[in-house]
């Protein structure tokens, strides 16, 4: 299958098996290992990446369905020297120990507060037609795809608030 | 997972010729994608519909129709849902992860199968993946089954949210055959009981499509989604209620009730509903719809439990929706 | 130049407190953060070899047999695939921690459903993953052991896992207050995010490989013993693990597999376990049914303490979970019945994950004591205080240093637990609160590391141990930076690799005061040549920001080191220390929780931890720890559970969808306080290990406060909602 991607703001040309999945194309195929395979069932979002703008688990989607998409993985929010607000915020709060679901973590916060900006509430949220805070329930609730062994969970919490707040200001 | 041809289509003609050729439609594909992986389904071509023209959320009839490939995320987000349906929002938005809820689509959040243990094994036999094998989860491990709606073949539930809600909101599913024709069906005659043929869930018969879904006008009165789960985020239900209730001073004028975890389909039942339409909203109505609801229930040892669950999920929703205190 | 330490007597020079660095004990950022959150450190998947090829596993499906025969030539056939293997060295399930020898090997004998038989290689994964799923296996059922609750089942009682001491029978007998009751506890796995994987590759007769490798020293005589070569020719690199929690102490089936498809196909192989495969084929904790009984008198005081664990292993595994481990001296009672007993049934290997002992067994003790407290109408925290032996009551050793009491009051304070009203309801939710003890045994394992002076002032740590989120490269930089007086930008820490200096590896909450004692004692003696350069005692030297002064003299540290390197060789060992006196860490949990009265389901609303685990080496990581292990104690009080099939012992909740570790939305901001603890007895850094401590009995504290909330006793974990339900009033 031939199939073309633009990844992080550079067209891949990509052949492959039709079965190869966005996450196997990005690691096996492309070399761009920082999106991670955790389960490879949508349960735990180590392999999120940000698709036309969302976040999505790339282990459940096929490369080729996604010709023409752009893609955003971890290796284009920031490069070690150069991080993200969010990156930075993560090594500040220690977000993570072993690092392995951090990738994702960090793909998965930043459309979260994309989707936040845009007025979408969220399970927890008190209103259905409000404006959304995030507050450390929002967070949680918001991020819970994103599973952590290690569980940094309440690091992560601090580190998105830190992070969003240099956004706002 | 097994090799496939891959074909992209160019507009709904060509999906359901595919399909009536014996393809598998891939729509948002978290969950086909999952069952290929473990070989659960073997398809042989995947037709991708996700460039259709899918994707929109109209008024239409006095309601809404939600086009098959609109997301979980966009369709709860949408603000006449929000406003005039918001069980469906709480719903989606109770169901999976932000991540998943991007990619599941409309139409195929409808065809989600059951997470049986069992069923997801192909070492394990199973009558709805391999039918006639014999059902691994009678004598086996059934916290996640049904208690309602199972056969002797299979006691599999159905694992969605949103269809709970769609199902309480009297939904109706547009369908294009090969032949290009639709058809309308109501949620309440999508779906099918497991009994002789539990690998059959629902009407859809070759080369079918499913285009949208619509919903009537919003209904009156107050509507909630509740979810029981294990976990407080990203878990399937173990219990989960759908309800709208109008009120006429103390009476329940009208309501809708659906429920998921409990059975092989997104539950409703017209003589507990009718136990409570024109009733006084007590303790003892309330108590009477419960009993009506789960009178046929049939659970395992693993799965008990779900019956008083159901019933004082139930009841605390009725209170919460006709102003009672649970507390 | 080597500094060589049997910890044979106590240091109690508190060196590091001495020094003039200050970074010692600070909340130091890791080092490799940055690579970390960019996607750039290589985990054991990622370091991609030309030309490499995918091999993945095939799993027995049936709980005991042979396996007679595979019909490798119909998938041989298939498109990309270049070998189907299976034999005498495939692994049966992984090494235990610190085996240092290849565990149950061979493919033709079945011991439980999804034990691995087979690899099928392929050009690419897609390719191999649907051949092992189309290889048919020809094999004959044996009668098999699948449950140990089964009559067939064969019940082991080891000699030198029970004791007893005194009258338990009588002190029942006599006590104004007892309490004996039963407590199950079901199968947890270690579920690290990355999944067990392997990338082997050989040149000439020398094995390359990159795995997620916990203990490269033992891994490498593992993997050796394995595929039948000396450990010489096995290079094994793991500089970066995405977790282990135990699951990845000893070599696992894939990299001995991929190991040998790369011999036999002259090719690089990788395989890397789905997530079904590390549930079944790694490590599960063992499920456990403990029997405590407590006598007290009428102050609270125990006067016996009976416990009783059965736990359920594979045949030929000697490793079983050590569930009274630590019961023979966490509180007082002169009377004792402790014992063990292990049943064989053919089911996934048992083995450690987190903490094995004192996490399931602490965690049925400490909800025992709750039970006592409510029997005698003790305050929670004052009944274990009252129960605090003056020596370890088993053997009547000295403590290396107790800090419970401290932990305790501290906690409380903290918490605010004197403050708490019972009773209390927020909407639907219930308000309890609850409290239990931590404990574990801290220990030390022999380590070696290299540390290079260098002549522009820069410093290299070498050393094989792993960095497996424990903060590993953060604590070894600041202790060499602290000991040599150099900011962390200008130090290197190397890990994880068979070439450098063989450590205790990551596990038992060791390696950072074993690997970390072993960089000290380098540091130290370069110290030593320091002094030496500038004729002055070691002691009078001061080491700062790349500044040597001495007798009011400062001399940068590139010039005292001259044209090349100084290098010094740091080895600790574990000596008397270990066994003359009781060396454990301790601390205490609170929380608060919420049940819902109609549905049963438990939130965590609050939880603190205070705890003592000698000098604290890194603030922000050491409390990473502790949030991870009181996570997985949330996980195992409300919904971890291995649920396996009874008819044939196979797990049925394989996934990370249905195997529930706790989710962000279910840990609320934990919160952490170290106390102040030197203990000389642990090793020339006076620190404890803390990566384990966080489990061990915070399930109980959960389990306490939904007794308080609800006035349900939850016995058999985790307390789900139908646990609950029984106990909840009518609406």
């Amino acid at each position: 299958m031939k199939t073309s991607l633009k990844i992080n703001g550079e067209v891949h040309d990509l052949d492959a098996d039709s079965r190869t999945t966005l996450l196997d194309a990005l690691r096996n195929h492309l070399d761009l290992t920082g999106t991670k395979k955790g389960c490879d069932h949508g349960q735990c979002g180590a392999c999120t990446v940000i698709v036309n703008g969302r976040r999505i688990n790339s282990c459940l989607s096929l490369a080729c369905m996604h010709d023409g998409d752009e893609i955003t993985t971890i290796e284009g929010l920031g490069q070690p020297g150069n991080l993200s607000d969010l990156q930075a915020a993560f090594v500040k709060h220690d977000g993570y120990q072993c690092g392995y679901c951090t990738p994702g973590q960090i793909c998965s916060a930043t459309a979260m507060l994309q989707e936040v900006k845009d007025g979408w509430p969220s399970h927890v949220s008190d209103s259905l037609t409000g404006t959304y805070d995030l507050t450390e329930a929002e967070i949680s609730e918001r991020m819970s795809g994103n599973l952590c062994r290690c569980a940094a969970y309440p690091n992560i919490v601090d580190a998105i608030r830190d992070a969003a707040g240099k956004v706002q200001s | 997972m097994k090799p496939f041809d891959y074909i992209r289509a160019e507009d709904t003609g060509h999906a359901t010729s595919a399909a009536g050729q014996g393809a598998t439609i891939i729509a948002g594909g978290t969950n086909l994608l999952d069952l290929m992986k473990l070989e659960v389904l073997q398809p042989d071509a995947l037709i991708d519909i996700n460039r259709l023209d899918l994707k929109q959320i109209t008024e239409a009839d006095g309601g809404l129709r939600i086009g098959a490939l609109v997301t979980n995320s966009d369709l709860a987000a949408d603000m006449r849902v929000r406003t005039d349906y918001p069980v469906l929002s709480e719903a989606l938005l109770a169901g999976a992860s932000g991540q998943l809820r991007n990619k599941a689509t409309t139409a195929g959040n409808l065809l989600q199968r059951t997470r049986c243990y069992y069923f997801y094994d192909t070492a394990m036999p199973c009558n709805k993946r391999e039918p006639g094998t014999g059902c691994q989860a009678m004598e086996g491990a059934t916290r996640l089954h049904a208690i309602l709606g199972g056969s002797d073949q299979c006691i599999a539930t159905h694992p969605s949210d949103m269809a709970v809600a769609m199902r309480a909101l009297a939904a109706v599913v547009e369908i294009e055959a090969a032949n290009g024709e639709t058809r309308h069906v109501p949620l309440s005659d999508f779906y099918l009981l497991p009994g002789d043929t539990p690998h059959i869930e629902n009407v859809l018969r070759k080369g079918d499509l499913i285009t949208a879904v619509i919903l009537p006008a919003a209904p009156k009165g107050a509507q909630t989604y509740r979810k029981v789960r294990d976990r407080a985020s990203y878990a399937f239900a173990m219990v989960s209620v759908a309800a709208r209730i109008e009120m006429d001073g103390d009476t329940v004028k009208d309501a809708a009730l659906a429920f998921g975890g409990i059975a092989p389909q997104p539950w409703r039942d017209a003589d507990a509903e009718n136990a409570l339409i024109g009733k006084p909203a007590t303790k003892e109505t309330f108590n009477a719809v419960a009993d009506i609801l789960l009178k046929n229930a049939d659970p395992k040892k693993d799965n008990a439990f779900k019956v008083p669950l159901a019933r004082r999920t139930l009841i605390a929703t009725l209170n919460e929706l006709c102003g009672k205190d649970v507390a | 130049m080597n500094a060589h330490l049997k910890m044979d007597k106590p240091d109690n020079r508190n060196r590091l407190d001495n020094m003039a660095q200050g970074l010692i004990h600070t909340g130091m950022d890791r080092p490799e953060g940055p690579l970390k959150v960019t996607g750039t450190a290589t985990y054991a998947h990622e370091d991609h070899q030309p030309g490499m090829l995918h091999g993945v596993l095939v799993r027995a499906t049936i709980a005991r047999g042979t396996l007679d025969s595979i019909d490798a030539a119909a998938i041989e056939k298939l498109p990309g695939i270049r070998k189907v293997m299976h034999g005498d060295k495939f692994l049966r399930n992984p090494a235990q921690g610190t085996a240092n020898e290849a565990p149950v090997q061979g493919s033709s004998e079945i011991y439980y459903l999804g034990q691995p038989v087979a690899l099928v290689v392929a050009e690419t994964f897609e390719q191999a993953r649907h051949g092992a799923q189309s290889l048919e296996l020809q094999v004959t059922a044996k009668s098999a052991v699948t449950s140990p609750d089964s009559d067939d089942a064969k019940v082991e009682t080891p000699d030198d896992q029970q004791s007893s001491m005194g009258d338990l029978d009588a002190a029942m007998k006599d006590a104004a207050y007892t309490v004996e009751e039963t407590y199950t506890t079901p199968g947890h796995t270690s579920a690290p995010m990355e999944p067990h994987a392997a990338i082997a590759w050989w040149e000439d007769d020398k094995l390359i490989l990159r795995s997620t490798s916990q203990m490269v020293k033992y891994n490498v005589n593992e993997v050796a013993d394995s595929v039948g070569i000396s450990a010489d020719d096995v290079h094994l690199m793991s500089p970066y693990v995405g977790g282990g929690f135990g699951s990845k102490l000893g070599i696992s089936p894939d990299a001995v597999a991929a190991a040998l498809a790369a011999r036999e196909l002259g090719a690089p192989v990788s395989v890397a376990m789905s997530r079904q495969q590390v549930f079944e084929s790694t490590m599960r904790r063992s499920e456990t049914v403990q029997h405590f009984r407590l006598a007290a008198d009428k102050d609270g005081k125990l006067t016996g303490i009976g416990h009783r664990a059965r736990v359920s292993q594979l045949p030929d595994e000697s490793f079983s979970e050590p569930v009274t481990q630590a019961t023979p001296f966490l509180y007082r009672g002169e009377n004792r019945e402790i014992g063990m007993e292990i049943v064989r049934i053919n089911s996934t290997c048992a083995g450690s994950v987190r903490a094995p002992g004192e996490a399931v067994g602490i965690t049925a003790l400490e909800i025992a004591m709750d039970e006592l407290a409510v029997k005698t109408g003790i305050d929670p925290v004052e009944l274990r205080k009252r129960n605090i032996p003056e020596k370890d009551p088993s053997d009547g050793r000295d403590f290396s240093s107790h800090t419970l009491a401290a932990a305790l009051d501290d906690g409380a304070e903290t918490f605010g637990w004197k403050d708490r009203t019972s009773g209390q309801t927020d909407g639907e939710w219930l308000i309890g609160y609850g409290m239990s003890s931590a404990v574990r045994v801290n220990m030390i394992g022999e380590s070696h590391a290299r540390v290079t002076l260098n002549p522009d002032g820069t410093v290299l740590i070498e050393t094989d141990m792993t960095d497996i989120g424990t903060g590993t490269y953060a604590i070894l930089t600041q202790i060499a930076g602290e000991m040599l007086g150099v900011s962390q930008d200008r130090i290197e820490t190397r890990l994880g690799d068979s070439n450098l200096p063989k450590s205790a590896g990551s596990g038992g909450s060791w390696g950072a005061s074993s690997a970390g004692s072993s960089v000290f004692l380098a540091c130290e003696k370069l110290r030593q040549e320091i002094a030496k350069k500038l004729g002055c005692d070691e002691a009078d030297l001061t080491l700062r920001d790349g500044t040597a002064t001495a007798a009011n003299k400062q001399t940068p540290l590139s010039d005292l080191v001259g044209g090349s390197p100084m290098e010094s060789t740091g080895v600790i060992e574990p000596g008397k220390t270990m066994k003359e006196v009781r060396q454990a860490t301790f601390g205490a949990f609170f929380c608060e929780v919420g049940v819902n009265r109609v549905t049963g389901e438990t939130r965590l609303r609050r939880m603190h931890g205070s705890f003592a685990a000698g000098r604290i080496l890194n603030a922000k990581t050491a409390r990473s720890q502790c949030l991870g292990g009181m996570t997985f104690g949330i996980g195992m009080a409300l919904t971890e559970e291995l649920i396996h099939d009874a008819r044939d012992g196979h797990i049925v909740n394989r996934d990370l969808g249905e195997y529930h570790i706790p989710v962000n939305a279910d840990v609320p901001q934990l919160t952490v306080n170290f106390l102040e603890e030197r203990d000389p007895y642990a090793n020339p850094m006076q620190s404890k290990g803390i990566g384990e401590l966080g489990i061990c009995g915070a399930a109980a504290c959960i389990l306490n406060a939904i007794h308080d909330a609800t006035g349900v006793r939850v016995r058999d974990l985790p307390a789900t909602m139908d646990k609950v339900l029984p106990g909840l009033p009518d609406l």
